[in-house]
């Protein structure tokens, strides 16, 4: 276990490295350094970005000194924004992004697995047919246009849900569903095939010969293996989340760390830009690590394989 | 001649004498396989004919290709110059789909955007196999340190947040058509290679390509003819996924402000253009762009899975 | 002596996008207390299907019973409901799989598997449970039983998997237990092994054998009485002494010959062509075209049971007086 840990830290930590290195990279590289263009005309702001960034200093002393600002969690001042740093931003923005993703995980993980094991038990009935072209339209329609089409319907026309914002848990409703059903359509479609494939196993044939009930063997044998495969996508889909909150933040105006990235972008405001997608990077990172870790600690297979050194 | 009976209800006297004679054996008849053989593709085809979800989607993009090329050409109108006193026209027998914010044809606009969409995702799709073809087939097929080093790069690069390197990159390079399609293909052969990689180890130690190997064929004849057809169904299946993915991508980098730059349209640019119009009841800007890029979606996802059904020979009944 | 199971006239068909497969066609026999029973044939012969309808174990939809009765102990489980089913399932019968690697749930330990038969079924404590637990590892031989209760599968070699389903199968202290092809996923040492393992285990238990397989040596082993399966049905049953030295179907003739032996200096004579499509069987004996001694009959209607001993029956023209008739001519000849 200790090995796999290591392993797996250590390519994280090379990734990491890569993203900070491509950054620091682009940036040096964009036609006509962009700490000095004209959108940053403001003297203390410029002055303080060249302190930050050390211009002055050959590249690699940049490089080195980028790395130690990274490593140190320190990102420097944004243009745009004068006396905010991009920490500022960050500290509060990303407290609510953050909400906004635990809600929507947790609702695509819930209901995605509840609808992908109905639709493999009932294989070729109608829920199945059902829920696989609810799945497969979840996946086809892009998170931004399902958004518009619930603040229309739902907020505008029915005035069900406010439109827009986030301070109530009523406010939260239409982002979390705009943004959970692409995750959720995938999940759902991932735990149908894997459990119709489990469904197969001679372990569950077996179960049934031991005369199990029909919902001890589907909770105790099935679900357990077939949910090791969605495990394994929860961080690639978290990554689907974060990137699908930088538009749902935008058209729902809320106030997370997603909304200042796109503003950044529309600005060309270039240390929000490096602070951000470092920031991001090393958390996605991090939490693929750690899905690893769990798949490590679910799978009894590759914990004792480890331990044992082979 | 005794009816279908059920032969148990026969009586022994019943049956004539004549019967008991020895019989013409035939080889035809001992060899009669229990299905017509048909090759993996043939049977491939067979099976994916019978999913009418499957080939509805086929059928769509077809559709959608056809009027991607043709419809701008049909159309009396151009998809970027418009008429601003015919601003926001609904639908009607003169504008097909009416008109947007700028008085421009949403119909002419719409299949203008389709070229592009297409155009963004049959090109990554193409580039991601290719590097993925090669960069997998060689992992895969070298094996051992080779191997090893090409996938621990794989593993790294799988792990970089793709979307937000693309977004890097655009914002260093300015968003063009092409600086989109590189982008989407920066990190986006990862996933093709993985795949080939594991086709390829499977495969090559089968005993076929093992005695190819031993009558001394060369390696890239191996894996030309050896390997890659039977590579073929994994690949395309991925291939078809990817063409959405990348459809997707586009839309949304076009949403955040790295699209395609106007006058010229995709989906993605017409959507993000006419998201607040709809509150304003000006609908059909949105929802024509939103509609095709949902169609074309859901019409690649439908075909990719009913290719990975037809072409999974262990599905095979 | 005492029939436990007796299986009468039972049809099971498989519905596939390809058409209605009759995979059973009409099979009967029965099974005495305390006995071994072989069920043996090719691939695809219906011996798998067959055991899985005792089971109540066959997939609906796509497969179904449509005809026949299965009676157990004078209960006919083709009528029972699941629920009860469910209470007999692991009790009354137990089933031991091909594959024992496949078998076991890889996430669970081995106690957990081996306990929660008897959990589900009798009402006993944890302690009490994993005492027996203890008590069936012991009998099917695993060393460090108390240890060995924590590991999981994959902790295991095949032939220690194998051992373990069959203490699983064992626990509730069955009457009847069904094997599908026990030994054949294992090497052919430790094949020997859980033969054995079965003899001692019915000495101890006295639970009645059903064994499916292809294997003949292993039929010469462990069997009291041979079935022979051919395209759904039973074309042959008899003693083991019965069907190895005195078969009477050509095609149980043909499946000894194609088996190697030590004893005697003889070209192995494989049999000739393949079964037959049981999308649309042949209304006469199925094997007919692969048959060296086809008559014109055989294709026509499906030959008579022909008792040939108490023991021993046949299905198959030759043994109408009239093709006696006919063989002896072609003796002379």
């Amino acid at each position: 276990m200790l090995k796999y840990i290591l392993k797996k830290l250590l390519i994280m930590l090379l990734t990491l490295w890569i993203i900070v290195t491509l950054t620091f990279v682009l940036m040096v590289t964009v036609p006509g350094s962009p700490f000095n263009s004209e959108s940053s005309s403001n003297e203390i702001v410029q002055q303080n970005l060249e302190r930050h960034y050390n211009l002055d200093k050959p590249l690699p002393v940049q490089y080195l000194l980028y790395l130690k600002s990274v490593v140190t969690l320190d990102f420097g001042p944004s243009i745009k924004q004068s006396n905010q740093s991009v920490n500022d931003l960050l500290g509060r923005g990303f407290p609510i992004s953050a909400e906004l993703g635990f809600f929507t995980v947790l609702v695509a993980v819930i209901s995605g697995v509840t609808i992908g094991t109905l639709a493999a038990l009932r294989h070729n009935g109608i829920i199945d047919y059902f829920a696989m072209t609810v799945a497969v339209l979840g996946i086809s329609i892009p998170n931004f246009i399902l958004a518009t089409l619930l603040i229309q319907q739902l907020a505008v026309n029915w005035s069900i849900f406010p439109v827009a914002t986030w301070q109530s848990p009523k406010h939260m409703v239409l982002p979390v569903l705009a943004l959970a059903t692409g995750p959720m359509a995938i999940i759902a479609r991932l735990t149908r095939s894997t459990m119709l494939e489990v469904l197969t196993q001679d372990y569950i044939k077996m179960a049934r010969a031991k005369g199990l009930s029909p919902w001890k063997i589907i909770v105790k044998h099935a679900l357990r293996n077939a949910l090791m495969p969605v495990v394994t996508i929860l961080g690639t889909l978290l990554v689907g989340v974060m990137t699908g909150s930088f538009v749902i933040e935008q058209i729902f105006a809320i106030p997370g760390m997603g909304k200042y990235f796109v503003e950044s972008i529309n600005h060309r405001d270039y240390p929000v830009i490096m602070g951000t997608t470092v920031f991001y990077s090393a958390f996605l990172i991090i939490m693929l690590f750690l899905v690893d870790i769990a798949y490590g600690l679910l799978d009894p297979r590759i914990k004792v394989n480890k331990k044992e050194g082979d | 001649m005794l009816p279908e009976k059920n032969p148990r209800d026969v009586a022994i006297e019943e049956i004539p004498d004549e019967w008991f004679t020895w019989r013409e054996q035939n080889k035809e008849e001992q060899e009669r396989l229990s299905r017509p053989s048909l090759s993996y593709w043939n049977d491939a085809w067979r099976r994916l004919r019978k999913n009418y979800l499957a080939m509805t989607g086929l059928v769509f993009i077809i559709i959608l290709v056809l009027m991607a090329i043709f419809g701008p050409i049909l159309s009396p109108y151009d998809a970027n110059i418009g008429v601003l006193s015919k601003q926001y026209q609904p639908p009607s027998a003169e504008h097909w789909f009416g008109t947007d914010s700028a008085g421009r044809d949403v119909f002419t606009r719409t299949w203008q955007g389709a070229r592009i969409s297409l155009f963004v995702g049959f090109m990554a799709a193409l580039i991601d196999v290719t590097i993925g073809i090669i960069w997998g087939g060689i992992s895969g097929y070298k094996g051992g340190r080779t191997d090893n080093v090409m996938m621990r790069i794989i593993e790294v690069l799988y792990g970089i947040p793709y979307l937000l390197v693309v977004i890097l990159l655009l914002v260093v390079l300015g968003p063009s058509l092409l600086t989109i399609i590189i982008a989407l293909t920066v990190t986006g052969w990862v996933g093709m290679a993985r795949i080939v990689r594991g086709q390829v180890m499977q495969i090559k130690n089968y005993e076929y390509i093992l005695a190819s190997k031993s009558f001394g064929t060369k390696t890239s004849r191996i894996i030309r003819k050896g390997l890659l057809p039977n590579t073929m169904g994994p690949i395309i299946v991925q291939m078809t996924l990817t063409v959405p993915s990348a459809i997707f991508a586009e839309a949304f980098l076009s949403f955040i402000g790295l699209g395609i730059s106007s006058p010229n349209a995709s989906w993605g640019v017409m959507a993000s253009d006419s998201l607040g119009a709809i509150l304003s009841g000006n609908w059909w800007t949105l929802f024509f762009p939103a509609f095709f890029i949902s169609l074309t979606m859901f019409a690649f996802n439908v075909l990719g899975d009913g290719l990975q059904d037809a072409l999974d020979p262990k599905l095979r009944k | 002596m005492e029939k436990i199971l007796e299986v009468k006239d039972l049809h099971v068909n498989f519905k596939t996008y390809g058409g209605t497969v009759q995979a059973v066609r009409g099979v009967d026999f029965h099974l005495n207390k305390g006995e071994t029973l072989a069920i043996v044939g090719e691939s695809g012969c219906g011996k798998s299907v067959t055991v899985n309808a005792i089971m109540g174990l066959i997939p609906n939809p796509p497969g179904k019973i449509t005809r026949g009765k299965i009676i157990f102990k004078g209960r006919d489980l083709t009528r029972l409901k699941e629920k009860k089913m469910r209470a007999i399932r692991g009790v009354d019968i137990s089933m031991i799989f091909q594959d024992p690697m496949t078998a076991l749930n890889p996430t669970l330990t081995i106690g957990t598997q081996l306990m929660e038969g008897l959990k589900q079924h009798r009402n006993v404590s944890d302690g009490e449970a994993k005492k027996r637990a203890l008590e069936m590892l012991e009998l099917v031989g695993i060393p460090n039983p108390e240890e060995r209760l924590k590991q999981y599968p994959h902790q295991f070699s095949g032939g220690m998997s194998q051992r373990i389903v069959i203490a699983i199968a064992l626990i509730c202290e069955p009457e009847l237990l069904i094997a599908d092809e026990p030994t054949t996923a294992l090497d052919v040492t430790i094949q020997a092994q859980i033969l054995e393992l079965f003899e001692r285990i019915q000495e101890a238990t006295g639970v009645s054998i059903i064994l499916i397989t292809h294997d003949l040596g292993v039929v010469a082993k462990i069997a009291d009485r041979v079935a022979v399966m051919y395209a759904g049905k039973i074309i042959e049953i008899g003693s083991k002494r019965e069907i190895f030295y005195n078969s009477q179907h050509p095609y149980t003739k043909g499946l000894l010959q194609s088996v190697p032996r030590l004893d005697v200096k003889e070209n192995l004579q494989p049999i000739e062509g393949t079964p037959p499509d049981l999308f649309s069987p042949p209304t006469g004996c199925p094997f007919t075209p692969r048959c060296p001694f086809a008559m014109e009959v055989c294709n026509k209607v499906y030959p008579a049971s022909f008792k040939y001993s108490n023991t021993h029956s046949v299905d198959c023209w030759l043994q109408d007086e009239r093709a006696q008739k006919l063989l002896a001519k072609a003796v002379k000849n």
